[in-house]
Formats: structure tokens, sequence, C-alpha cells
């Protein structure tokens, strides 16, 4: 009887100190993450608050400022040529993202589908090429456009930088048509559809969720862009916002930070919004590349 | 008959030579005057550029800087890099010889000659084939059904050329132009047009490897490289593992909120993170040094990017920043392996006794490492050259007294950005370039030997 008794007890003694076990690790779970969140937030926190407190300096700068408004926005835009510099950037994004895909899916549907002469040096070319830092070509191309009078043009900003992200986008597409279905394609070719239009209604649509992601790194990369502007742009009104913005931390520092802070959420906002809701595409787009390459 | 018993009579080698000569003549002896017509078309096309281009007279006395064309002044400009410096003379400046431009002109003559090379090979290599064939006795073939095959084989050179054209002008002749620089003194000593560029053999790598300043230099740079680009991979990889392991417990209470906290510094762009972190680090006003101060921690503010006097201590909040900034993508990365483990895994290891340590060592490292390696060092790479970072954090400071041009925290690519950019040492610079290319290069011909990648080319 009395043994019968003390057993349940035990059992609820130890379920009793598992639960509290438990409950401890979930704690120390929460505020690990907690740690880590207020760690990731803070920065990003205190150069909102930054924007939007007092005109200024560095040094009042704060998270969360105590008369919060929207001057530093007006002083952005009216005092400073933000905007011309937002235009610009906008301009090479556009123009990046629009022939970075279009060549991309183009040269890396043919690779993939079209046997003919060359195509393997071709590869084992672009694959060289991809693995030279855009870096190194970045600053040729300045020797070049220098003595030929060429720097100074946002247009040949947008075309250096799609040759430069060229030969790995195609190495991309290629490997992601690789992996298509070919049966599509080779029903459509016996029913007597040419290559283009094959390309256009078959293989375009399939190579979308790739194609996406190469838009958006092209599109945004030109925004965070710093080597290649940097070298071919000279003059004040064709600067981008990533130049921009460096010459105002680095110049003007201690009387217009609040400006740059200001400069840093306007350019920042659209772009951290893109890259979470389009994470799913991002993320599988960059291992896809790594595992191919 | 009588015509087979010549054609017999005429060997294979013979329209080859001819086509070698005079393109298409070998064609016309073969009597395909359409492919006559075409390859004649283009040498006379290369022929009439260089005349057109050049002064050529009769009788007058040649030399390839003031009569060559395209192709023969090109050359001769990629060979000498100009022979007249820009002097003073009583009409004023004249106008001397732009090396600069003398040989990026000859990288393109040599690009075009090498196309029409191929060309010219193809004439031949046509000629001879075709003959051969007649002699075997196969058929004619008329010009224009050749070019129609040509025409449906084309379509893919036609719908590659704009790639094509846009990499070779944008991607390969800079890259040769800036092979070629490394060989040359082109510095800001001696800049055109106002100097003359002289190739100098191997005196730039030279220089590197044996006055001390710039040797000291490189080697502290490069192992300063090497230790950033190892940590950093190291430490974002372990992190976002951690963090990842952790989101997937079914303990943790709203894990797509604490995800999406922890994605932003991936979302944000690098280049407002670091200037941020730039200003919160700042020596002077920031208030980090600040913070230490008033909770009276250090009694004097820390001036993190700028103390020459404790180096190590800008590397290790570089590192931080990085880890920071680097962190939640290999999280991503991870949180997407560790949902595709099938449960049965972990289900058959709780049967067998593992305990969570067991099972994360035995079963999620593996998985989750087999299917992130290759990545892994292709983040080593970027780190290896991750401007960004560095330069927009530190630009290289705190200043190093042993260093040329180079401070404490610069890696290969920001130190090779100044030189360039800021000291105009074009010649030292290619240098650097192509030892970061080597690197670079040996690092990733070894990842892409281990993958399928090439096989499947």
């Amino acid at each position: 009887m009395n043994h019968q008794q003390r057993a349940p007890q035990r059992r609820d003694r130890i379920v009793e100190r598992q639960r509290r076990r438990n409950l401890l690790a979930t704690v120390f779970l929460h505020l690990e993450l907690a740690v880590v969140a207020v760690i990731v937030v803070f920065p990003l926190l205190w150069v909102v608050g930054a924007s939007l407190g007092p005109g200024g300096g560095l040094a009042s700068a704060t998270p969360i400022p105590t008369d919060a408004s929207f001057d530093n926005y007006v002083h952005l835009f009216t005092e400073t040529d933000y905007g011309r510099w937002y235009l610009n950037s906008l301009y090479v994004a556009v123009l990046n993202m629009i022939g970075s895909v279009l060549l991309a899916a183009l040269c890396g549907y043919v690779f993939a589908r079209v046997r003919f002469r060359g195509r393997k040096a071709g590869m084992l070319s672009i694959l060289i090429l991809q693995m030279f830092p855009t870096f190194l070509t970045a600053i040729a191309v300045y020797m070049l456009f220098l003595n030929f009078g060429l720097l100074d043009s946002l247009t040949g900003l947008a075309l250096v930088s799609i040759a430069a992200a060229l030969p790995y986008n195609i190495w991309l597409m290629k490997g992601y048509t690789d992996n298509l279905p070919a049966s599509l394609d080779e029903a459509a070719a016996i029913d007597g559809a040419g290559r283009l239009l094959i390309f256009r209604r078959i293989m375009l649509p399939l190579m979308r969720p790739m194609l996406t992601f190469v838009a958006i790194t092209q599109f945004t990369m030109p925004w965070m862009d710093f080597i290649l502007p940097r070298l071919l742009l000279q003059s004040p009104d064709k600067q981008t916002v990533a130049l921009g913005l460096f010459q105002m931390i680095t110049d003007q520092y201690q009387n217009d930070f609040t400006s740059f802070a200001a400069g840093a959420v306007v350019l920042a906002v659209p772009i951290t919004i893109l890259y979470i809701v389009l994470q799913r595409y991002l993320v599988t787009g960059a291992a896809a590349g790594a595992e191919k390459g | 008959m009588s015509t087979t018993a010549q054609r017999s009579a005429l060997s294979a080698p013979v329209p080859g030579i001819a086509s070698a000569l005079v393109w298409g003549a070998g064609q016309l002896i073969n009597r395909q005057a359409g492919k006559a017509a075409f390859f004649f078309v283009f040498f006379a096309g290369a022929i009439g550029w260089e005349v057109s281009s050049g002064n050529y007279y009769a009788g007058m006395e040649f030399t390839a800087r003031s009569n060559g064309g395209f192709f023969v002044k090109g050359l001769w400009g990629l060979f000498t890099l100009g022979s007249q410096p820009r002097q003073m003379t009583i009409n004023g400046l004249t106008e001397g010889d732009n090396s600069i431009v003398l040989m990026a002109n000859g990288l393109i003559a040599l690009l075009t000659l090498a196309l029409l090379a191929v060309m010219w090979i193809w004439s031949i290599r046509d000629a001879v084939r075709y003959r051969a064939r007649l002699n075997a006795g196969g058929e004619r073939e008329r010009s224009r059904d050749y070019f129609r095959q040509l025409w449906d084989g084309a379509f893919a050179y036609i719908v590659l050329s704009p790639g094509l054209v846009l990499i070779v002008f944008m991607s390969v002749l800079p890259v040769l132009f800036g092979i070629l620089v490394a060989f040359t003194d082109y510095n800001r000593d001696n800049l055109p047009p106002k100097n003359l560029v002289n190739w100098v053999g191997l005196d730039n790598f030279a220089t590197i490897l044996s006055v001390p300043a710039w040797t000291g230099t490189f080697f502290g740079v490069l192992v300063w490289t090497f230790v950033w680009a190892i940590f950093a991979t190291a430490s974002t990889y372990a992190f976002g593992f951690l963090q990842a392991v952790l989101l997937s417990s079914r303990r943790v209470r709203f894990p797509r909120v604490w995800r999406s906290i922890f994605l932003l510094p991936w979302a944000v762009p690098a280049i407002v993170s670091a200037l941020v972190f730039r200003s919160m680090f700042n020596g002077q006003f920031g208030p980090i040094s600040q913070f230490l101060v008033d909770i009276g921690l250090t009694e004097e503010r820390i001036y993190w990017f700028t103390d020459p006097s404790m180096p190590n201590v800008a590397r290790g909040v570089a590192l931080l920043i990085n880890l920071w900034l680097g962190f939640p993508f290999f999280m991503a990365l991870i949180g997407g392996v560790l949902t595709n483990i099938p449960a049965t895994y972990y289900e058959a290891a709780r049967i067998d006794g593992a305990g969570p340590v067991h099972q994360l060592r035995y079963i999620t490292l593996p998985v989750v490492h087999r299917t992130v390696a290759p990545l892994l060092i292709l983040a080593f790479v970027s780190n290896f050259n991750n401007f960004g970072v560095i330069y927009f954090l530190t630009e290289g400071g705190p200043d190093n007294a042993d260093y040329r041009f180079a401070g404490s925290t610069d890696l290969l690519i920001t130190w090779l950005f100044k030189l360039t950019l800021d000291n105009r040492l074009y010649n030292i610079g290619a240098v650097m370039s192509l030892v970061i290319f080597v690197i670079v290069g040996t690092i990733s011909v070894w990842n892409l030997n281990r993958s399928k990648a090439i096989r499947e080319l």
C-alpha cells in the first residue's frame, strides 16, 4: 500500500523536475534570442533615431529622440544633392537590371540548350572570367576610360556593371536551365516552333525564379556598389547614393551626421523591404550559384 | 570523265595554300564562288581598313609611327609604347605619343587580328577539306547550301554576340590591359601624355619582393587578409549555425518574428550598416566610446579605428562587425537545410538513446555541412575580397608606420584600391591585382575540381 503510493509521487517529482528544467531551457533560449535581437536592432534603431532627432552632430544622436521631426529629411532633399544622386542610382539600377536579365536569360538558354561549336571553350572562359574579382577589371576599365575620355558617364557605368556581372549570371542561368525538363521544348520543336519562340513562350516562364534572383541582385547592386562608381564617376552631379553617403560621413563629419542618417534610412528602407519580402528567392539563388560554381 | 581525272589530279593542300595567301582563292579553285567571295570580303576589308586608316604613299619612307594604319600602328604602339614624348618647341607643345592610348589601341588591334586569324584558319581548312572530299569522290556542294546550313547552326552565335561583345570590351580587354600594366612603369611619376611609359619587364615584381618597405607591407597585409578571411568565414558560419539550430527548436515562441529580426543585417545594404557602425565606433564623438566612459569602464575614450598603438583592437572589432553583417545569411541558409532533415532521423536517434548533443553532432552537423560546404569556399573568397566592410568601416586604419600606403586593417583589395586611386601607382596596383587573381583563382579551381560543375560543362 505504502509502496504503491510512493511510486506515483516519485514520478511526479521527476516530471516536475523535468518540467522545471525545460522551462529553464526555454527561458535561456529566449534570453539568448533577445540579447542577439537587441544587438541586431540597436544600430539600426540608433540611425533611425538620429535621422529623426534634432539636426547636427554625431554626439547628440540617440536611438529614441525626444522631439522627433522630419527636419533632417527635408534638409536632405532641399539642401544636399541627395535627390539627384537617388535618380542617378535609379537610372543605373534599372539599366543594369534590364540589361543583365536580358543577356543572362539569352546566353544562359543558349549555353544550356543549344549545342554549337566552341560551347565548351565558351563556358570555360566564362568560368575563368567570373573568378576575376570585379574590382580588378574595374581598375583597368578606369585606366582605359581615363585615357579615352569616357569617364563620368552613368550609362558607361551601367554597361561596365552589366559586363562585370555577366559571366556569373550566365553561369547561374545555364546551371538553372540545365535542370529544367527538356521534354517541353523538345515537344515544341517537334511541333515546328522556332528557337526564339520556344525561348520566349516556354523557357522564359520556366526560368522565372532564377531570373527574379538576377533581377533583384542586379537592381540592388548599383545602390550599394562603391568601387565602380567611385572609379568611373567624377563630377558632383553624377554621383550615386553610395558615393554621396560616404562623402557625407567623411567630409562633413561633425556637423552633418543627421543628414547622413536620413539619407541612409531613405536608401536602406526600400532595399530592406525588398530583401525581406523576396528572401526565399535570394537565399536559394545564392545557394544555387555556389553549387554550380 | 575527264573533269574527274582533272579534279583528282589536284591534291588537297593546293587550295589550302592558295587560301592562305589570298583568302577565298582556294575556294575559287574549288569552284565555290559564293564562299570565295565571303572570305575575300573579310580579307579585303582588313587590308582596306589598314590602308585607309594609315598613310600609305608610294615612294615615301615608311615608318610605323607616322604611316601605319590601324593594325600596323597598333602593333607598333603595343611593342614600343610610343617613341616621342611631348616636347616644348617654338610652335608650342608638340603632340607626343600617349603610351596608354597606344597600348589600348594595340590590344584592340591584336584582338581583331586574333578574330581574323580564326577566319583565316577556317578558310584554309574549308578549302583543304572540301578538296579532299571531292578527291574522295564526294558530292559537289553549292555555296548557298553551305551558308544556309551555317545560318541554321549560327543561331547560338547570333544570340550570344551582344553578350560576347560586351564581355570582350568590358572584361577581357581590361583584364589583358591590367596584366600588361604590371610590366610597365605607369605611375604618378610617369603619366602620359606628358611622359612615355616603358616596358620594364619584371621590375615591379622585383620591387615588391626585394624593397623592404614594400615586402613588409605586402606580407603583412597578405597574412592579415588570410586571417581575416578565415575568421570572418568561420565566425559567421558558426554563429549562423547556432542561431538556426536555436530557432528550429520547438520551444521557441514566434520563430518567424525572431527570424525576421535576425535577417535585418542581411537585408539592410551593407554600405549603410558599415557606415553606421563606423559612426558608432567613432573615437571622438561615437556613442560606444562615450558609453564606456560613462559607466566607468574606461578612463578615456577609445579610438577604435584610429589608434595606431592598438591595431588588434581595430581588427577584432572589424571581425565582430563582420559577424553582425554576415551571420544572417548562413542562418537563413542553414534554417532551410534544417527543415529538410527528415524527423525520422531524430526519432531513430532518440530510440537509440542519443541525447540532444549527440543528435546535433552526428545528424545535424554532417547534413548541414555537406550542403553548405561549397558556399563556405565562396564565402571565403568573398571575404578575402571584402572591400566594403573594411573600407567603409576603417578605411584601412589605424595608420601603420611600417606599411607603405596601407593601414593595419587593410586587406589586399583595399590596399590595391588606395595604391591605384589615391596614390596612382598603377603598375604596383596591377601587380597586386595579379597576385589576388592567382590566389583567388587557385582556390576557385581547387573548389571546381571537387564539384561536378566542370564535368557537366
